[in-house]
């Protein structure tokens, strides 16, 4: 039995019911990214609002920008930042005092500039078309092996200097003179 | 409300002034590296949503996001290895007390 594409009695559709779900859940990760005390909580609600947006580009239709967000940012980025908020937190540290003495006026700001924004979006005619486009994958792979060859490369050639690059500069020179307790 | 463009454009728009907040508050570095990772994730999303419903870009719009998380990638390697560096000179994760150019 196939399931009916809106749900019987309100008469939403499920797609409605899941991206509302996915943005809820990914905005209120997200603010608790920013607004969370413990830095490695926040780490998590990271975690949880990148998931949340995995799920939004498969409603999109994106289903390989969503495997690639699961991979690059759930597998890779979290866990770099996770690794470098172990590395650098040190008891003597304040933990109390989060945020600097300019969170209330860049609150401010972040909010004018959302109110701008959405009356900009509101405003604009897009020329977006009515119904969603379905994305192929096989398409997709066509064009990104043909037509972007060249910006594919200059990608790995830029990873590939990235990981050099911080692999030297988060290397820890030995110094004679050092202590040995020291990290 | 998923076959309109708004609606993906005003989420993505959100998220983008979470991350502008967190960056311009928050005094932990890694923080700020986490509300710059939010902010492109926030430009990705409205990437891809323009792709999905604009038929000029379509497949684009996909290959761009994809070509844009590969750069946040060796971005978040570099800010984080500096962090890292500077933390173990500095001894602090905490922006503000970075004023060895002040004194």
């Amino acid at each position: 039995m196939a399931i009916p594409e809106t749900i019987p009695i309100i008469g939403v559709s499920w797609n409605d019911v899941l991206f509302l779900l996915f943005a809820g859940l990914m905005i209120v990760s997200g603010l608790l990214v920013v607004l969370m005390r413990d830095i490695i909580r926040c780490g998590l609600a990271m975690i949880v609002c990148f998931g949340a947006l995995a799920g939004i580009y498969v409603i999109l239709g994106a289903p390989l920008v969503a495997g690639a967000q699961v991979l690059i940012y759930i597998g890779a980025i979290s866990v770099l930042v996770l690794f470098a908020i172990m590395l650098t937190q040190t008891k003597a540290a304040p933990v109390r005092l989060v945020f600097q003495t300019q969170a209330v006026p860049s609150a401010i700001l972040s909010i004018i500039l959302a109110v701008i924004l959405v009356l900009v979006i509101g405003a604009t005619d897009w020329g977006a078309t009515a119904e969603r486009l379905q994305i192929g994958t096989a398409a997709l792979a066509r064009i990104l092996f043909r037509d972007f060859v060249l910006p594919f490369e200059v990608v790995s050639v830029l990873l590939l200097a990235a990981v050099i690059g911080g692999i030297y500069l988060a290397k820890r020179e030995a110094e004679p003179g050092e202590e040995a307790g020291r990290r | 409300m998923t076959n309109s463009l708004d609606a993906y454009l005003v989420l993505s728009a959100l998220l983008f002034c979470i991350g502008t907040f967190g960056f311009l508050a928050r005094r932990n570095a890694i923080s700020m590296l986490m509300s710059i990772e939010l902010m492109l994730n926030a430009v990705n999303l409205a990437i891809v949503a323009f792709g999905a419903f604009n038929p000029l870009l379509r497949e684009q719009g996909s290959i761009i996001a994809l070509i844009v998380m590969a750069v946040a990638a060796g971005e978040a390697t570099v800010g984080l290895a500096i962090v890292i560096a500077i933390f173990r000179n500095r001894r602090t994760p905490l922006v503000d007390e970075y004023d060895a150019m002040r004194q």
